[in-house]
């Protein structure tokens, strides 16, 4: 309970620093002002949630080899949490492009892959909504987080060689692109903060998952009876 | 090999059977003819015009179709069982996934097929020039419809509202073929027609990646 506690504070503090890091040591960006801050919290935001479906389909590639229940419990937890991320991108998106592009949303390459990624992931928690054998559901869902992740790539791929139209990617991307080193400094520490928010999170989801399992378990020796 | 003749004894199967009745073909030639229809209210259908939007929303009326079309094929295993008998007449449950993604291909290439002169006339496109290059793209796109469309057929056969479960797992899988199918047939349809040979290696890397995920995943899709 305690150590917990003290993790929870830990990435807590983490990610108060980062904030304030992202306000008050960075520089202000040329050319956007202020509003360019969110990138921080944003782009570390995406990296976190793409860590998370990463997470999440090697626990898929493992269920399906193993069967174990635990593997299946951090597939879900990885998934919702990568939504979770992932949907902090897709609303701090628009946020920062109003000011800067005068325009919501835009199709450009970026957004667009962004917003099929969430979708395949959605898909994937309403398949497990619609299966309700506890081993069918694990089975399935992992068979289908495995061709969903098999696809982001390609999703990514096909939609960037489209149309681009974010600006240039400046951490990588093309040559004379790049961030000033106090600015990388602090989004590689926001990518870190994000990172143990994700981990923390994650590991809250699968301790509820591990109950709801062992509680099922102990339904079932109960009707057995 | 013992897979490739099983393969293709399932492959005569679903073929015969769709070609006893045609009520799959039929239905879903139906199907995309509406939908090219009340497409043709969405935008004013000008030549320009028909040349811009016509190949997405002629691939979106395919990946519709394909979404529909697909339900069945998982899920008429299930009455009197006939999954149980096919998973114990073949040596490698990949035959089965083989025989019905090449009998699914083959349904779709031949709907789209039967589409194209329907799509030419109603919205003034010249497709006779390009038609074997056409073909190729139709076929590819096709594949790639297929493949993780008969995984995920076998999928959301077992789970509840199954009608609506297989376009949702389905379509947003399907991003990279609608982009580089629309994009493979838009060059064709410019006034110099070209052969996209880039979208087409993607559709092919595509098909080869998902064929290779079926192929190592395929035999627990199946499993009781």
């Amino acid at each position: 309970m305690l150590k917990r506690g003290v993790i929870g504070a830990a990435v807590l503090f983490l990610v108060g620093t980062a904030a304030y890091a992202s306000f008050y040591i960075a520089p202000e960006e040329r050319t956007m002002g202020a509003i360019q801050r969110i990138f921080y919290f944003h782009a570390a935001s995406a990296w976190a949630g793409m860590t998370a479906f990463l997470v999440c389909f090697l626990a898929n590639l493992t269920y399906v080899l193993r069967r174990n229940q635990e593997s299946d419990w951090v597939g879900v937890s990885a998934a919702e949490v990568g939504l979770a991320f992932t949907t902090v991108v897709l609303i701090t998106g628009p946020i920062w492009a109003h000011p800067v592009w005068g325009i919501w949303w835009t199709w450009d390459a970026r957004l667009t892959s962004t917003f099929v990624l969430w979708l395949l992931y959605v898909s994937y928690l309403l398949l497990r909504n619609m299966l309700e054998e506890p081993d069918r559901r694990a089975l399935l869902s992992a068979l289908f987080g495995i061709f969903a992740f098999l696809d982001v790539p390609l999703v990514f791929g096909a939609i960037r060689w489209w149309r681009t139209q974010h600006p240039q990617p400046i951490i990588m991307g093309s040559p004379g692109s790049g961030l000033e080193p106090t600015m990388s400094k602090v989004f590689f520490f926001s990518v870190l903060a994000m990172h143990a928010l994700m981990v923390l999170l994650l590991t809250e989801r699968y301790r509820l998952e591990k109950m709801r399992g062992d509680f099922q378990e102990l339904l079932r020796e109960a009707e057995a009876r | 090999m013992a897979t490739l003749s099983n393969t293709a004894v399932l492959l005569g199967k679903e073929v015969r059977t769709e070609f006893r009745s045609r009520e799959l073909l039929t239905t879903t030639v139906v199907f995309i003819v509406m939908v090219v229809v009340l497409f043709s209210f969405t935008f004013d259908p000008t030549s320009s015009e028909s040349r811009r939007f016509g190949p997405g929303l002629l691939w979106l009326a395919f990946l519709f179709a394909a979404s529909l079309m697909l339900q069945p094929c998982f899920l008429r295993e299930q009455t009197n069982d006939t999954l149980s008998a096919l998973r114990l007449s073949v040596s490698d449950p990949f035959a089965i996934f083989l025989a019905k993604l090449i009998a699914n291909t083959l349904f779709l290439f031949l709907t789209e097929v039967l589409m194209l002169p329907v799509f030419a006339v109603l919205y003034n496109v010249h497709l006779l020039g390009v038609t074997p290059q056409l073909a190729l793209v139709l076929f590819l796109g096709s594949l790639g419809v297929a493949i993780p469309g008969t995984a995920f057929s076998a999928i959301s056969a077992q789970a509840r509202l199954r009608e609506l479960m297989l376009p949702l797992l389905l379509l947003p899988l399907l991003t990279p073929v609608l982009i580089a199918s629309t994009e493979a047939t838009a060059a064709l349809l410019e006034p110099n027609p070209a052969l996209r040979k880039d979208w087409l290696g993607f559709l092919a890397t595509f098909d080869v990646v998902f064929l290779t995920a079926l192929w190592l995943f395929g035999e627990y899709l199946l499993e009781e």
